[in-house]
């Protein structure tokens, strides 16, 4: 680690030196004078000034911005061209007859975006906690070469989600090696891809695949924070390790594993890439998620129009459903810091 | 008694109770093993697939390895033949070259008698297989569908967009570490808050604030949106707030001015925090896939992530080409894993953060 650091800084150094040197002097050349001018005091104005031009520019205007084209119609992007049409989009993307039967809706490819969300999400968050709880269980035990299988399986973590999609829809073709390795042993081949419940099934564990090192890091630092004595009393009154398991590490575990569902919901909601990538939403709707609604109809609808406000308006649609998730995650940790102010 | 007993039994047996296996024990070594193959297998089959040649990766079933069967060139016929060993009728063996197959039978020639011809059912033969190692997949992406463009894109935009989050980040970072001022607390709100608003809900908005710039179709409409990160801001700041203010009160006795204290004394003392920022920061403009997408539609200015997508989506069949290109797109990744693993996994660990 320390060779590694050292190495890095080298690098950053050597690289870097001159012209880096070289344009903080120029920079310097206007700060000079405008620190004579405003003051020390006013400076960190000064130095905060970028970042919050990005947020402003990038973030908070869009999110203004956003009502703006979910509020009014036509299929122009600059505002001088489109005309007030008040909760027409939402209207139109909540006139359903029974939400849980997306036929029944007028925007059905919405509900069924939004149906094929939930499950994802279910399915994906359940088996992302268990099986980063089993990894990192596993990878936190005295084993052979720990730090190799940490890095196992942790590496598809760093891999772009088109690398991903590429990757398993080569393996789970249907003349793809899987199918073929299945045949081999007397099975059939299956439809991984083109069957709409198998297409699921891989789009979830694809999904699990790719991020699961992500969150078993996140178990891992919960396990190796449990006071290793808490484990050396429970040996000496010799509590079997399923015993020690559930009574010790689960409950010290449970701030993590919260951790990890609020952010494993919060990713699950907005997939689409990797999924895009593997099955393109299909066949037909049945792997198509709620961004990829989102998508389709603001930016990538072949044939009709770009509709702009019903994307925008879908979006809001979602950022209320993230806040209110956020808002369950500030919900639980305070109610867990105040539970250990009483303790 | 029972506990002397299975005292002495241990005693005798030369096994004290720690050193017993557990179920739980052969259970993880298995899981381990599992996740190895399930988790590495797929890139060492990408890997292998990718120098395979066009027949070789349409073969079903599979085959592991790279072995290609041979083709030779028989005169007479434009396109080279694919080489079998035929058990024949009298129980001899002999190389063939296939002609056409029809049903079960295959029609076939021998390349050094061409008058001779064979009808053979297709169980009686076997392929005769070589290994090799077809580089043009690498190639021929690069020369004939322009992916050292992409290649270039790709880079341009990681660069100089980490460049660009490395010092706005570091700046904002600065002021809300070292600084006490009026509305402190509100920029720190405000960057917190950002946090809560992904990109995924702001994508019509951003699009249109990025048409308005005129930067549709550009490489810095797929740059700008992301430059500031409210993790980049908040890692650097945790990390400057450890750093001693005796040294920025000495310069600023020696007349430095707050620039200078910035790029001169707390940049180079944060450059653990400002390294783990730049590696993922790299990592995520490298994979970056869903704005690019929105905002390049022109391939000239495709990222090498685009440009894998719509290749894929255009040449499905051939697969040969996709998968080579998709082992220069996880490469420089992989390498960059391979020798900083252990800043990305703390880095990943103190901020919970991807």
């Amino acid at each position: 680690m320390k060779n590694i650091r050292i190495n890095i800084k080298n690098f950053f150094i050597r690289v870097f030196n001159i012209p880096f040197a070289f344009l903080m002097h120029a920079i310097d050349i206007i700060m000079w004078p405008i620190q004579k001018i405003i003051g020390v005091r006013n400076m960190p104005y000064i130095f905060l000034l970028p970042n919050l031009i990005f947020f402003g520019l990038f973030v908070i205007v869009p999110l203004g911005v956003n009502v703006a084209f979910s509020v009014t119609g036509g299929d122009e992007l600059l505002f001088a061209n489109r005309e007030f049409s008040g909760s027409k989009h939402y209207n139109y993307l909540f006139d359903c007859e029974n939400y849980l039967n997306a036929n029944s809706c007028t925007e059905d490819f919405f509900w069924r975006g939004v149906h094929n969300t939930i499950f994802f999400v279910i399915f994906q968050v359940g088996l992302m906690i268990f099986f980063s709880l089993l990894t990192a269980v596993i990878l936190n035990k005295k084993i052979i070469g720990r730090g190799f299988f940490r890095s196992v399986f942790f590496f598809p973590v760093l891999l772009s989600p088109v690398v991903v999609g590429l990757i398993w829809q080569w393996i789970l073709l249907k003349n793809g090696i899987l199918n073929a390795f299945i045949e081999a042993n007397g099975g059939d081949k299956f439809s991984f891809l083109t069957d709409p419940g198998w297409a699921m099934t891989s789009s979830i564990f694809v999904s699990i695949w790719a991020h699961m090192g992500f969150y078993t890091l996140i178990v891992l630092a919960g396990l190796q924070a449990i006071p290793p004595n808490l484990y050396e009393a429970a040996e000496m009154d010799g509590t079997s390790r399923e015993r020690t398991f559930f009574r010790i590490t689960l409950p010290l575990l449970m701030p993590n594993l919260l951790v990890v569902f609020i952010l494993a919901s919060i990713k699950g909601v907005q997939t689409f890439d990797e999924i895009y990538v593997l099955t393109g939403g299909g066949p037909g709707t049945s792997t198509s998620l709620v961004v990829q609604y989102i998508f389709t109809t603001g930016f990538a609808s072949s044939g009709s129009v770009q509709n702009f406000g019903l994307a925008a308006a879908a979006s809001m649609v979602l950022g209320i459903v993230l806040l209110l998730l956020t808002l369950i995650q500030l919900y639980l940790s305070r109610s867990r810091e105040n539970k250990h102010q009483e303790i | 008694m029972g506990n002397t007993g299975s005292l002495i039994k241990n005693i005798v047996t030369q096994k004290k109770y720690k050193e017993k296996y557990h179920w739980t024990d052969y259970f993880s070594y298995f899981y381990l093993f599992l996740g190895v193959f399930l988790m590495f297998g797929p890139i060492i089959w990408l890997g292998l697939s990718s120098v395979k040649t066009l027949a070789g990766i349409q073969e079903y079933p599979p085959t592991i390895l790279p072995l290609s069967q041979i083709q030779v060139e028989v005169d007479g016929y434009e396109k080279p033949l694919s080489l079998y060993n035929v058990t024949l009728e009298d129980g001899s063996t002999a190389e063939l070259a296939e002609i056409k197959r029809v049903g079960i039978t295959s029609k076939m020639v021998d390349p050094k008698d061409t008058e001779k011809k064979y009808k053979i059912p297709i169980d009686k033969r076997e392929k005769i297989r070589e290994f090799s190692v077809q580089w043009d997949n690498y190639l021929d992406p690069l020369r004939k569908y322009n992916f050292l463009l992409y290649f270039k894109n790709s880079i341009f935009v990681t660069v100089i967009a980490t460049i660009i989050t490395l010092i706005i980040n570091s700046m904002a970072a600065y002021a809300l570490s070292i600084y006490e001022f009026r509305g402190k607390n509100i920029a720190l709100v405000f960057v917190i808050g950002t946090l809560l608003i992904p990109l995924t809900i702001i994508l019509v908005p951003v699009f249109y604030v990025i048409a308005n710039f005129g930067m549709i179709n550009s490489l810095w409409g797929v740059i700008l949106p992301g430059a500031a990160t409210p993790t980049g801001v908040f890692l650097l700041r945790q990390y400057m707030l450890t750093l001693p203010r005796e040294l920025i009160e000495a310069a600023r006795m020696d007349h430095a001015s707050e620039w200078a204290i910035y790029w001169r004394i707390v940049l180079p003392l944060s450059i653990p925090a400002i390294a783990v920022l730049a590696i993922f920061s790299i990592m995520w403009r490298w994979n970056d896939f869903l704005w690019p997408l929105i905002v390049l539609s022109k391939s000239e200015v495709y990222t090498l992530q685009i440009a894998l997508n719509a290749f894929h989506g255009e040449l499905t069949s051939q697969w040969n080409y996709v998968l080579a290109m998709t082992m220069v797109t996880l490469l420089p990744i992989a390498l960059i894993f391979t020798y900083l693993q252990k800043f990305i996994t703390t880095g990943i660990a103190s901020t919970g953060m991807k």
